[in-house]
């Protein structure tokens, strides 16, 4: 037994055509035997009533639209009729990508009008004075779109409050006074010609990107993607919030196998963080942060270029090495807690302390060192303190801890008693003249301890030959049966210790891939040539005809913002620690 | 902060695109329209005292003075007009509109246009056709013979044939179909105009009771596409007034001309207008006139591109191109100009080259200032002198000043332009 559900909407005047369209669409719901959509004219309601569609006593007049449908039950009748909205919406989508063409010269006034007209944008190119260059960049991130912002003359302030806006939404900010970047192939600002390959760069210095992009060109290989930060993004207020983001992209970023790093010298606790998330994204990086002291040439994953060219050379040969065999990321730790290293070598702790002084803030040794603090008490480890056991202080009328481990064993126990102790560094050197046995004293302590302490990790740097007496591959063997972690080198040992204790990120959203992604789209607001360089490279690009809000009358504008919709306070609150 | 302007602006958008404009009735203006008395003439545009009145104004005010019989010639309306006997008012503030001059006295008939939904009521008066016309400020015998003969036979006969009709014209729907066939509706209604025609036309042969009666008013709404322009703008005001009036819009629910001057009113500011000087219409003439013969911007058309269509809908009248330059794709670009500083798109009215877009709709006064983009309006443009009549069409945009007055306003009335305090 089927039932007739119906549906008048007074004065709503449609064509024929659709009317025709929609009666079929309604046919094909589920449930539906039978529909009638009709503006409800004499004739139409007489054709109504002959197939069995006229709903009984519904007065109408004929700029009436009657929607009847039989169907099987009473439910699905509703259904179909609340279905009527979005399948007069789809038919309006459609049409509207029919014509779609009639708009494409138009020349929006607003970032709103250029978002509607390019929705697969995924970037806004900001290239307007530097005093409505923020005001852009806002809506832009209102809007939910990454940010090129070529314009300088920002406040510090506004890039603060910009960066860490959009950090919190999964976007980026690349700039202010960004003058390039590569992204997907397709270069915003200036950007040299280059092909397409495995290197992805960031750089807080715009020419420094464009040096090394063209060397890696012109070395055979190829970029992935080059992200710009503005020279600032590396200062003490601004965190490097954008170098850090392209750092996660580019790691996440299958067509990036090498990673550089470029920057004129950064803010130390800058520099620190960025190269604790380098070390964690388990591809190489070349580090250029030129005038920087590097710790080392290589450290784990990251390899320290002394210039734009070394770094072009260094990119270029790693991308020829890196297929084979790329770890994973490190365990991302999260562990924090304290590191301690006993060492009976003075080289190797001199060694570990220049790696470690680069990525941790507080770093105490007795060994003076520029970067770390001198210890007070040698017998009292404090924040990640670095031993070198070798020292007069600790041999006086003892052996050497080559020789002799008690003193270590008894440190490592005490350090360990210690709960915020999470890492330990360890050295054990191999031949002759050195203990006879290291790891037989060592192993059952570190067993012992790890019993105790799970979490803990004991790391193990050995030194030595398999023709030692000791035998390398034994000393070796015994110590990792123990739960120890060994390596061969002390920069590799030090990068797997570094990677436990970096300041795991907030927990805040990631850039969307899609920021990467190609084809490019982009809105272009500013520069004329920005626009017609990325047309001339393929990207779709939409030009806003822009011009000063309010004529850039200040009062005006201050009222405007004031009056803006939702959230119009972000800018100040964000830019306020 | 309780300032929700955003909500208030969807209200306002709600209200005038839900409302649904009935044509009802054809009466007298002193029977129908509230507060309209004795002695006081309504006219286009803004407030607006004598001795500043344009050419066509003054024209149209000394017309109306002897139609209704307080003056016996052109001199003693003068007189009349300058010693203050007569009070003049905006139309606007009477829930009328008029074209041009926009001039209605007591004995005028008017069209009654009802919103059911909201349940205001707007009017218009009659169109007079082409030539020497009381809206352009002629007002010789022939003028004043024609507006009476429509005053009394006509007017009779449409009040007649409207309540033959089930519950009066549905003038949105009107408007919708008639946008589907190349109307703009304000200077284009070739196709708003047959359609009105249509419908009236059974029933006044229904209603007539002779054959020579329907064939004089057939005959006079049939020669003159103008006949649905004043219904139309009756059912733009009907449609706008329904969005006046909301506490924190910033919506334009007015834009009307005198002759001298250009006013709106936003619907979040009360009554209040916001004027400055009319400007001169840019257009195309007709022969044997330059735009030195044109008068400032005049009239209450305006209405149209207040409630969303006119200039606002020009992408679906590719046929006056002309008036924006010349190729459809102009056409195209007036109309999405207008949805940058438009609050939403009409979903009763909409556009077939626009793969059905709604039209623009809801002049939002934030966005007319940060964008520096003003109104388009498509308009008649008048002789300066009185009586010539119309001498050409064009397109004009209001001051952007008065845009700015309104937002100080605003801004003033919701303590906004006070220096922050943190």
């Amino acid at each position: 037994m089927s039932v007739l559900r119906s549906e008048r909407r007074p004065g709503a005047y449609y064509d024929s055509i659709v009317l025709m369209q929609l009666q079929s669409a309604l046919a094909a719901e589920p449930g539906v035997s039978a529909a009638g959509v009709v503006m409800a004219t004499e004739a139409n309601l007489a054709l109504l009533e002959s197939t069995g569609l006229r709903p009984a006593g519904a007065a109408t007049v004929p700029d009436d639209l009657l929607v009847a449908v039989r169907a099987d039950t009473e439910a699905a009748g509703d259904d179909a009729l609340a279905r009527l909205d979005s399948l007069l919406d789809r038919r309006r989508a459609s049409a509207a990508d029919a014509s779609a063409g009639h708009e494409e010269d138009y020349r929006p006034r607003s970032l709103e009008t250029a978002v509607r007209m390019l929705p697969e944008a995924s970037w806004v190119l900001i290239s307007v004075p530097g005093r409505y260059a923020a005001g852009v960049a806002k809506r832009a991130l209102d809007l939910d779109r990454n940010v090129f912002l070529y314009s300088d003359n920002v406040d510090l302030d506004d890039e603060v409050a910009l960066k860490r806006r959009a950090r919190s939404l999964g976007l980026t900010v690349m700039g202010p006074d960004c003058g390039t970047a590569i992204v997907g192939g397709v270069g915003l600002g200036f950007a040299n010609r280059v092909r397409r390959g495995g290197v992805g760069l960031i750089g807080a210095s715009g020419t420094g990107l464009q040096a090394i992009t063209s060397g890696i060109h012109t070395l055979g290989a190829g970029v992935s993607h080059a992200l710009g930060t503005g020279g600032r993004d590396l200062k003490q207020e601004v965190g490097a919030v954008t170098a850090l983001q392209g750092l996660d992209l580019l790691a996440r970023d299958s067509r990036t196998e090498v990673i550089v790093l470029v920057s004129k010298p950064p803010a130390a606790s800058v520099a620190t963080r960025l190269l604790g998330a380098a070390l964690e994204t388990g591809k190489p990086v070349v580090v250029d942060f030129i005038g920087y002291p590097p710790p080392g040439r290589q450290l784990g994953n990251l390899h320290f270029a002394t210039g734009l060219g070394d770094a072009a050379r260094l990119a270029v040969d790693l991308l020829d090495s890196s297929t084979e065999g790329r770890k994973a990321p490190a365990e991302s730790s999260g562990a924090r807690g304290l590191l301690r290293g006993l060492f009976a070598g003075g080289t190797l702790a001199f060694e570990a302390l220049q790696g470690l002084r680069a990525f941790l803030p507080g770093v105490y040794s007795n060994v003076a060192i520029e970067g770390v603090e001198p210890l007070d008490d040698p017998t009292r480890s404090r924040g990640h303190t670095i031993l070198d056991l070798g020292e007069d202080e600790f041999t006086i009328g003892r052996l050497h801890p080559m020789m002799d481990q008690t003193l270590r064993l008894a440190r490592l126990r005490q350090e360990t008693a210690d709960p915020e102790v999470s890492t330990i560094l360890l050295d054990v050197v191999l031949g002759h003249g050195s203990h006879t046995d290291p790891a037989a004293e060592l192993a059952p302590v570190i067993e012992e301890i790890l019993e105790r302490r799970k979490r803990l990790e004991i790391v193990v740097i050995v030194v030595g030959t398999e023709e030692d007496p000791q035998d390398l591959e034994a000393q070796t063997e015994r110590l990792s049966q123990a739960g120890a972690r060994v390596f061969s080198d002390t920069s590799e040992a030090v990068a797997h210790a570094l990677r436990r204790h970096q300041a795991a990120s907030e927990e805040l959203p990631r850039v969307d891939p899609a920021a990467l992604a190609a084809p490019l789209a982009a809105i272009n607001v500013g520069l004329e040539s920005f626009h017609a360089s990325l047309l001339a490279q393929e990207a779709r690009a939409v030009q806003v005809d822009w011009r000063p809000p309010a004529g850039g009358d200040r009062k005006l504008m201050a009222i405007l913002d004031k009056m803006r919709g939702t959230d119009t306070d972000w800018m100040r609150r964000e830019s306020t620690p | 902060m309780s300032l929700d302007i955003d909500k208030a602006n969807a209200t306002v958008l709600d209200r005038m695109t839900s409302a649904r404009p009935m044509l009802t009735t054809v009466a007298p203006a002193r029977d129908v329209v509230p507060g309209l008395r004795e002695g006081l003439l309504l006219h286009a545009g803004p407030p607006i005292e004598w001795p500043r009145m344009s050419g066509p104004l003054q024209g149209a005010v000394i017309g109306a003075l002897l139609l209704e019989g307080l003056a016996d010639d052109e001199a003693s309306a003068r007189a009349m007009a300058e010693s203050g006997e007569v009070d003049f008012e905006p139309c606007h503030h009477h829930g009328a509109v008029g074209p041009m001059a926009g001039v209605i006295s007591p004995s005028m008939a008017v069209y009654v246009v009802e919103n059911p939904v909201h349940g205001n009521r707007s009017y218009s008066n009659l169109n007079e056709g082409y030539g020497k016309v009381l809206r352009y400020g002629a007002y010789s015998p022939e003028v004043l013979e024609k507006l009476r003969w429509m005053n009394g036979e006509m007017a009779s006969l449409l009040a007649a044939a409207l309540a033959a009709t089930d519950g009066g014209l549905d003038l949105r729907a009107l408007l919708a179909e008639a946008l589907h066939m190349g109307d703009e509706g304000q200077d284009r209604n070739k196709a708003g105009w047959l359609l009105y025609l249509k419908l009236l036309a059974p029933q006044i042969a229904r209603v007539a009771g002779d054959w020579a009666t329907a064939e004089r008013v057939l005959a006079f709404l049939g020669d003159n596409a103008l006949s649905v322009l004043n219904p139309v703008m009756a059912a733009c005001k009907a449609m706008a007034d329904a969005g006046h009036g909301i506490e924190g819009s910033t919506i334009v629910t007015t834009m009307a001309r005198n002759g001298t001057d250009f006013g709106i009113r936003v619907s979040g500011l009360g009554d209040r207008w916001f004027t400055a000087p009319a400007q001169t219409p840019d257009g195309l003439y007709f022969t044997g006139f330059t735009s030195e013969d044109a008068n400032p911007d005049i009239g209450d058309s305006t209405i149209t591109e207040t409630a969303g269509i006119g200039a606002f809908a020009m992408a679906a009248a590719p046929a006056i191109v002309s008036f924006v330059s010349g190729s459809p794709k102009d056409a195209m670009h007036a109309t999405l100009e207008m949805y940058e500083i438009t609050a939403g798109e009409h979903p009763q009215l909409n556009i077939p080259a626009l793969g059905f877009r709604g039209t623009p709709v809801g002049i939002d006064v934030r966005k007319v200032i940060e964008l520096g983009v003003t109104p388009r309006v498509n308009t008649g443009i008048a002789h300066r002198e009185a009586g010539i009549g119309q001498v050409g069409a064009g397109l004009v945009r209001p001051p952007l000043g008065i845009f700015e007055q309104a937002l100080l306003a605003f801004a003033e009335l919701h303590g906004l332009s006070e220096p922050e305090t943190h």
